[in-house]
């Protein structure tokens, strides 16, 4: 008893920091880690502000423009001499009386001037804030403003990718949110008790880990209704990644209780009286969050990619819901990906994201170990 | 040791029988059964259903028992190679299967032998030449692999060769050798078409493997055999191969076990990209068409398929390293 008095009970302001503190400190030092985690911030910042940023209503369809082609933005107009004026050209449209079929030129007669704060038909940002006004667009608002392009129905790709991020980069978080709760309780129970409990959970993990996972994810996802509303299919995809992707998290987090239950301070919290779960949850738990957090955001990718080929074979979320993966189910057809190649964009901000997110996860799980 | 062969056939059992009650489960999911799709088919197509029939069709399946003993008709079923009735095809799901069993086996075979043959060189040299360029280069590659999904690499096959040669990728043979008999063109013709599936189903678990070999190979580099074996004179590349090649080898063999289940993930999403004759396409038209005999019938032959190779796997290990035949391992 006495050597614990002569400890200073409050913590001293010099050399004291929470694992997570630490943890971030490590972190600025990773170069690739920092830069990914600003590309993450970047890409959820569009997915929360997408009716903003949009240029366009993602749904809202032109049928002279099916197909168009991305137009090049330019910055400079030199016509006059030099000055900053954005701009974009015109398409000239030609229907081909027999086929039927569009083709565009550049139109260099006719420029459409681009402008920031252009006015829209009102709409409420976040469900909440009415406003009037988009991040960009084209200052004539009936003029076509494609920078990546049109779909079959002569939607804006662009508008489409950033309001497909939304449900894409959250479909991951949900996944791994839900994921995390069935893997901190069954992977803690599972190391905290040990014996039987421990062995027919690992054969459990074990199982689940020999079956090939997308035709189970195909097989749960078909038994979805296809009336559902949106939010209920959502809900479902969410529950289903979950279903197969909690095994990992589990893993880490019984070894790691495994590690940690013959420490000191977990000794105290039983004799304290306190209950399992609320020693696992409110003594283990906390001691090794910060390595937690790494592997979950190693997760997400998975997740991510699995919405991505569930919507994309048409089994995952469905067509009134923009989502990355519901969008690259437009290019099905080889021709119709030769004369449209922009309609695989979001699959090249599907890459972008899972490779962030692999290196941000990297990044955070070198930081987290407390021996590097 | 007869021991060791026993448990690992009875948790095979084990991990087989869970395998169909889930494939069963997943068959269960969707509203109606069997017998309500076909009453909606066929007053679909205007013509009347004779109630005597329906009932005929609910005893023949046992649609009306209770959820376990229609479980155990169909398992009993499964076992003797009867899978129950595909109604979008309106044959025997084990015909279905059958047909496309061997083209599955080739493709998959092919990717697998094609994921070894690159990935063990690409590891072996990213750990003798650690920190090079070549070392850099093989995990950017690798994180490259990881983030591009399976359906999106086919698709940017497709349309490269597409754009660049004219050529539609997909299909495992040209339509002239479709029933002709075997023969050197036509193995040829198969060669073909073969090489896309194979490359883009390799591709996701390349870098993984490299990733194993790679963190074995660095382990065995620093024992003293490898010191032993340099100072009695051996050339590097000799050495490398005679000794610490072999023992990291090991762990690859055993890797089949979470190898395979990913394989034929991705080779699902890729076939039925580059519309392959194989199980994936079989079981996503099942799916999509709510048929679920069909779909049960191909999640269990995958997963049989993914025991298979973990047995196979058990087998090598036990033929290649001596310590776990000893059972020192």
């Amino acid at each position: 008893m006495t050597d614990i008095k002569t400890i200073d009970t409050a913590p001293s302001t010099a050399g004291f920091e929470t694992p997570l503190r630490l943890m971030m400190r490590k972190l600025a030092r990773h170069r690739l880690a920092q830069i990914s985690g600003i590309v993450l911030l970047l890409l959820y910042s569009i997915a929360l502000f997408a009716d903003f940023l949009a240029p366009q209503d993602p749904n809202a369809y032109v049928g002279r423009f099916t197909y168009a082609p991305p137009q090049q933005l330019h910055l400079f107009d030199f016509s006059d001499g030099f000055k900053l004026a954005p701009f974009v050209y015109d398409y000239k449209v030609t229907v081909d009386p027999e086929a039927l079929k569009r083709s565009f030129e550049i139109n260099t007669e006719k420029k459409i001037p681009i402008q920031l704060f252009v006015p829209s038909e009102p709409y409420l940002l976040f469900g909440l804030i009415p406003l009037q006004h988009r991040f960009v667009g084209a200052a004539d608002r009936k003029a076509p403003f494609y920078l990546l392009g049109a779909d079959r129905l002569g939607r804006d790709m662009l508008s489409r990718l950033i309001h497909g991020a939304r449900i894409s980069l959250s479909i991951g978080l949900s996944g791994v949110l839900l994921s995390l709760v069935i893997g901190v309780v069954v992977g803690g129970l599972s190391g905290y008790l040990g014996g039987r409990t421990d062995m027919v959970i690992q054969r459990i993990i074990e199982f689940i880990w020999s079956l090939p996972q997308i035709p189970l994810w195909l097989g749960l996802a078909a038994a979805m209704p296809r009336d559902w509303t949106s939010l209920q299919a959502y809900l479902v995809i969410t529950i289903i990644l979950a279903l197969l992707g909690w095994t990992e998290l589990a893993r880490v987090v019984r070894g790691k209780v495994l590690a940690l239950k013959s420490e000191d301070f977990v000794a105290a919290a039983r004799l304290d009286g306190a209950g399992e779960m609320r020693i696992i949850l409110r003594h283990i738990v906390p001691s090794f969050m910060s390595h937690i957090i790494a592997v979950a955001t190693l997760a997400i990718p998975s997740m991510i990619l699995a919405e991505t080929t569930l919507s994309y074979l048409g089994l995952g979320l469905q067509a009134p819901i923009v989502s990355w993966g519901v969008l690259l189910r437009e290019s099905q057809n080889i021709r119709t990906i030769a004369s449209a190649p922009w309609l695989l964009a979001p699959g090249f901000a599907v890459i972008l994201t899972v490779l962030a997110l692999n290196f941000f996860g990297d990044g955070l799980r070198d930081a987290a170990d407390p021996y590097s | 040791m007869i021991g060791y062969v026993v448990r690992r056939l009875l948790s095979m059992v084990l991990t087989f029988w869970a395998m169909t009650f889930v494939a069963f489960l997943i068959m269960e999911l969707p509203p109606g059964d069997f017998a309500t799709t076909r009453v909606s088919e066929v007053s679909a197509a205007g013509a009347k259903i004779d109630p005597a029939m329906v009932s005929r069709l609910r005893e023949m399946y046992h649609l009306d028992a209770p959820l376990l003993e229609r479980y155990l008709v169909w398992f009993g079923g499964v076992l003797r190679g009867d899978f129950g009735y595909s109604l979008a095809f309106n044959t025997p799901v084990n015909q279905l299967v059958a047909s496309q069993l061997p083209n599955t086996l080739l493709v998959e075979g092919l990717t697998l032998l094609f994921m070894y043959a690159v990935a063990i060189p690409i590891g072996i040299y990213s750990a003798v030449r650690k920190y090079s360029i070549g070392d850099y280069l093989a995990s950017v590659i690798g994180f490259v692999g990881v983030a591009v999904p399976s359906f999106l690499l086919a698709l940017l096959l497709m349309w490269v060769a597409y754009s660049n040669f004219g050529t539609v990728l997909g299909g495992l043979q040209s339509q002239e050798f479709a029933g002709a008999a075997l023969s050197l063109a036509k193995v040829g013709d198969i060669a073909a078409h073969l090489w896309a599936p194979v490359l883009v189903g390799g591709a996701a678990g390349m870098a993984s493997l490299i990733r194993v070999t790679r963190a074995n190979l660095l382990d065995e580099l620093d024992k003293p055999y490898v010191t032993t074996a340099r100072a009695k004179g051996l050339t590097e590349f000799r050495l490398l191969l005679k000794y610490p090649v072999r023992m990291a080898m090991s762990p690859l063999v055993s890797s089949i076990g979470w190898l395979l289940p990913s394989l034929i993930s991705s080779s699902t999403v890729v076939a039925i990209v580059l519309n392959m004759p194989t199980l994936g396409p079989l079981l996503l038209n099942g799916l999509l068409v709510q048929d679920m005999y069909l779909a049960g019938g191909v999640l269990v032959v995958m997963a049989v398929l993914t025991l298979m190779g973990t047995l196979i796997s058990d087998v090598l290990l036990f033929w290649l390293d001596p310590r776990v035949r000893m059972g020192v391992l």
